[in-house]
């Protein structure tokens, strides 16, 4: 029933879209490919602002090649397949330069053929389970190395946490994460009997029999942490439900990947004190550049209550990345912009600078906050250094021996280093 | 002559000793008196030093200055600790004073000085910047407070900090416990001690004081009891050979096993719990279709859109009554009653009277219906979720015993739903209005025929469905998020338990939905949540393949 509305929904919106077609002669192009309808519409509205303020910006500076950019603004309505037509649409139609786009990881795989099948370029903003390396897509959010695994060694050095429950909603992104975690933490010599493992459908909200599973797994005497991939708004309801069962934070932490300060906003956040969330960026990292984000934000957007985020940030980076790119080269051609954008450097939010890499995956300082009262975040860890995002893990033993790296002469998002041989097959 | 020497020998001793007991007397009293003074120095000398290191602290520094602070025996470390753990010790950026700050409503910050008696203040934020905690400092804390709290008088707060000791009890916490045993005169605060001091002496004692130990523990559901349990068992050899040790490991092992029957017992009780409680939500979604459907016969697909109103009456009701938050839900009820009921009035009257007989179509309107109100709420209210506070009254949990306890929540939405329920059946049974509806139900061209307006009947039947559905809404606004999405995942399941339990019974949805709720729950650790909803799913449609018409079909002529 809900994919008959989103088809509904999404023909009116596209209906219109169409109508809105006054293309204006000689602007850069640039795709919005972010669901403004259906369960993602929550986060992924934020994005298409971000961008579009990003492009407004950049106009104000001149543009960029002497020319305006002009968004071109699509709606995928949380719809996967919705996602491979509209990229489609976007390239084909539009003939878009460059798109920002995606959240969900399904939604990229969805987008991605087309994309090669048309060489177009995408930016992917949100941090995701890793294994894929396309020409076509540059990943601005975290891969598993520069996320998850931070998060478990702060949890098992700092707090000493030697019982673990993986949870996650039943999707590829915490599947994939989960299996590389799960040997990661066996590699460190966690037994079997000390890893729970549990899946929940997306928007869940009946969490009291889980949660009291937890609470019982938590109850042997050692140690417990919690590292959540539960995506979306099923969040509030559980650690509400951690909340009422009395597991706070000094008994059992949560650590999570998905939630950031959006997702807290709409949310009465004392339940949550001291639970973890690990990013590479959280809005209340003191810094100028940040700062300056940050009120251009809330001008932008006309609330001052509005926060910002970590996959902003990403959207932030590779649009200043892509922006340096098609200067540098002075077109807006894909391959070409492709082997620009390898070794551009552009100022993180919160200091230092981020650098695409060969792989198409980002250097980045990896932050753990804890939740605040007020629905933001304190850091209480960060890497000493940034770190560079692997597109296929060490642990697990299907990609251990892959890397990916698009310069001559390996120009190869499967690389295997053991054969020697690219399988060309990325992702 | 002897006797007297010897008696007057005595009586100075006598005066001796007094005189020397007033002096020592006096002498202890000047003394403590002084120490006392000096005690006092030195603690407020203590703590405006730890004060100074404070707000320069980084967190690693942390944990040996809070150890200070709970050595230091003097109110006002114990108002710091306690400052730290809620969050609210912050400092002057001039000075360096430290502050207890609680922010007020117009978010201003009221200082209270912890240290000086200077006067408390009102500041804005960028004068004040908050001292860090995290969780291992927030953790050792509370571990500092609950060996303060252990002679608290309150009975409550001592079994609160027994309960954060007997995890990690360490040495002096059990020389005070000992200390405080024999004089608590507390039943539940006497037993806990008791098995904390048991616990100790399970992992110290010998093999006798262990048997003794398990003999006293074997009844307690404490997880601590558990796990020391597992651990003895384990350090024992595998096959003893001594008389005493094969004692000490049948014991353990008989102990254990009888925990585990209890935590057993109690899983399945919580299970049930579980089962009825999600069954008592879906029961309080479904009865408004149950009306709808059920009793007038239209497929109301905007049925999830009035539980999502109603969920929103309750932002609404929280947003123009911020003080009012404890009594928040009780004015949300009937508000989003009226609300829910009469847009529901207005779609009757609107659109589906002039469809009467044509379910295709009707579900075609409704259908459209619930698109327009999610997009109006997605324009009036923004697409995000909105923030709807729980009341103090509905969180927390009612603890049973150490295994098992009852959320708050829950508990008073079984409650509640049972209510509407049977609220609802009396309504139909006794009230005037409601036999009407059953007439129209039953045999509109009779009903008429007996001067019953029926198109009239039709608005209200319609109405009092919605209506109840956003009652539902503000229930669910305390389970879940508020967002314009709300309806669409309860429509469905909605559908489900009136199916199921027989169209236009309520007895029938009532079973329908706590035994839907209960087949979920008891499947949920087997199966997982995801692969759970799934076997439920083709289970009912096996089920309806079986009996097209439901746990209890209509019968008679009406029923058709």
């Amino acid at each position: 029933m809900k994919f008959k509305k989103l088809i509904v929904a999404s023909s009116i919106i596209a209906s219109s879209m169409v109508a809105q077609m006054a293309i204006a002669a000689d602007t850069i192009k640039v795709g919005v490919l972010h669901s403004l309808s259906g369960t993602m519409a929550i986060s992924e509205t934020t994005l298409k602002d971000t961008v579009l303020m990003m492009i407004e910006e950049q106009n104000a500076k001149g543009g960029l090649l002497g020319k305006k950019l002009e968004p071109v603004v699509v709606d995928p309505a949380s719809n996967w397949p919705l996602f491979a037509e509209k990229t489609r649409e976007l390239l084909a139609k539009e003939k878009v330069d460059v798109i920002f786009g995606c959240w969900t990881s399904v939604s990229r795989k969805s987008a991605l053929p087309v994309l090669e099948e048309l060489n177009g370029l995408l930016f992917y903003p949100v941090q995701y389970e890793g294994e894929e390396s396309s020409k076509n897509v540059f990943y601005t959010g975290a891969a598993p190395n520069q996320q998850a695994i931070p998060a478990v060694d702060y949890l098992m050095n700092d707090i000493g946490a030697t019982r673990w429950v993986l949870a996650g909603t039943d999707y590829v992104y915490p599947r994939t994460t989960n299996k590389i975690l799960e040997a990661y933490l066996k590699a460190k010599g966690v037994k079997d009997e000390d890893i729970m493992i549990n899946y929940t459908p997306f928007g869940h909200s009946d969490w009291q029999g889980i949660v009291s599973d937890i609470k019982k797994f938590g109850s042997a005497g050692k140690k417990t942490a919690v590292v959540s991939t539960v995506n979306g708004d099923a969040n509030i309801p559980f650690y509400k439900e951690l909340g009422n069962q009395g597991i706070s934070a000094e008994d059992i932490p949560v650590v999570a990947f998905s939630v950031g300060e959006e997702e807290l906003s709409g949310f009465d956040t004392k339940p949550l004190v001291g639970h973890l969330a690990a990013w590479n960026y959280f809005q209340s990292v003191e810094s100028d550049e940040n700062e300056e984000f940050i009120a251009a934000w809330k001008k932008y957007i006309g609330d001052d209550k509005r926060v910002t985020n970590d996959p902003m940030e990403a959207t932030y980076i590779g649009f200043k990345m892509w922006a340096k790119a098609v200067e540098k080269v002075g077109t807006t051609d894909v391959d070409a912009v492709e082997q620009a954008l390898i070794g551009v450097a552009v100022p993180n939010l919160t200091g230092g600078t981020a650098v695409m890499n060969a792989n198409h995956h980002l250097s980045k300082p990896v932050l753990i906050g804890e939740i605040q009262e007020d629905g933001q975040f304190e850091v209480v860890w960060e890497t000493s250094d940034t770190v560079i995002g692997d597109a296929w893990s060490n642990f697990l033993p299907s990609s251990k021996n892959l890397i990916s790296d698009w310069t001559a002469p390996v120009s190869c998002g499967n690389f295997d280093v053991k054969t020697a041989k690219c399988s060309g097959q990325n992702f | 002559m002897l006797r007297i020497n010897a008696l007057r020998m005595i009586t100075m001793r006598l005066i001796v000793l007094r005189l020397a007991i007033v002096l020592l007397s006096v002498f202890v009293c000047t003394h403590t008196y002084a120490q006392d003074n000096t005690n006092q120095t030195d603690s407020s000398l203590a703590l405006s030093n730890i004060a100074k290191q404070l707000p320069k602290a980084k967190l690693s520094k942390m944990p040996p200055l809070v150890k200070q602070l709970g050595a230091i025996k003097d109110p006002k470390s114990r108002l710091i600790l306690e400052s730290l753990l809620e969050g609210e010790l912050y400092y002057e950026r001039s000075g360096f004073a430290i502050v207890r700050a609680q922010m007020n409503d117009d978010k201003k910050y009221v200082l209270s000085y912890l240290l000086t008696d200077a006067q408390q203040q009102t500041v804005s934020k960028s004068k004040i910047k908050k001292i860090r905690t995290n969780n291992r400092l927030r953790g050792q804390i509370r571990d500092v407070l609950a060996k303060l709290d252990l002679t608290d008088p309150d009975s409550s707060v001592r079994i609160e900090a027994l309960k954060q000791l007997i995890d990690k009890p360490n040495d002096s916490a059990i020389q005070t416990i000992k200390e405080l045993l024999a004089e608590e005169k507390d039943e539940d605060v006497n037993h806990l001690m008791q098995v904390i001091l048991q616990v100790q002496l399970l992992k110290t004692g010998d093999d006798q004081q262990k048997l003794a130990a398990v003999e006293i523990l074997k009844t307690s559901l404490e997880p601590a009891v558990k796990n020391m349990l597992t651990q003895q068992l384990a350090v024992l050899p595998k096959k003893p050979t001594d008389q005493q040790q094969i004692v000490l490991k049948k014991a353990i092992t008989d102990a254990l096993d009888t925990i585990e029957s209890k935590r057993q017992f109690y899983g399945v009780v919580e299970n049930i719990f579980f089962g009825l409680s999600l069954g008592s939500v879906l029961l309080l979604a479904a009865i408004g279709l149950a009306i709808t459907f059920g009793v007038m016969g239209v497929i109301n697909m905007a049925h999830g859109e009035m539980i999502m109103l109603g969920a929103y009456t309750t932002y609404v009701v929280q947003l123009i009554w911020p003080h009012l938050i404890e009594y928040s839900l009780f004015i949300a009820i009937p508000l989003a009653f009226l609300v829910s009921g009469s847009v529901g009035i207005i779609i009757e009257r609107c659109v589906i009277r002039f469809l009467k007989g044509r379910p295709l179509e009707t579900l075609l309107a409704t259908f459209g219906i619930s698109l327009i109100l999610q997009q109006l709420v997605r324009t009036v209210f923004s697409p995000l979720n909105r923030q709807v506070a729980a009341p103090e009254w509905m969180s927390g949990s009612l603890q049973i015993n150490p295994v098992f306890s009852l959320t708050y929540n829950r508990l008073y939405i079984i409650i509640f739903s049972l209510m509407v329920f049977f609220a609802l059946l009396t309504f139909f049974k006794k009230s005037s209005l409601g036999l009407h509806v059953r007439a129209v139900s039953q045999n509109r061209e009779m009903a008429r025929a007996l001067s019953i307006k029926s198109d009239w009947v039709d608005a209200i039947t319609f109405g009092l469905g919605s209506g109840i559905a956003g009652v539902a809404g503000v229930v669910l606004s305390q389970l879940t998020n508020v967002g314009p999405n709300l309806g669409q995942a309860y429509i469905i399941d909605s559908f489900l338990v009136v199916v199921f339990g027989g169209v236009g019974n309520l007895w029938g949805t009532l079973v329908a939905a706590m035994s839907l709720g209960s087949i979920n729950k008891f499947l949920e650790p087997i199966t997982g949540s995801v692969l759970a909803n799934i076997i439920v799913l083709v289970g009912l449609v096996l089920f309806i393949q079986k009996r097209p018409k439901g746990l209890f079909p209509q019968k008679g002529r009406s029923a058709d």
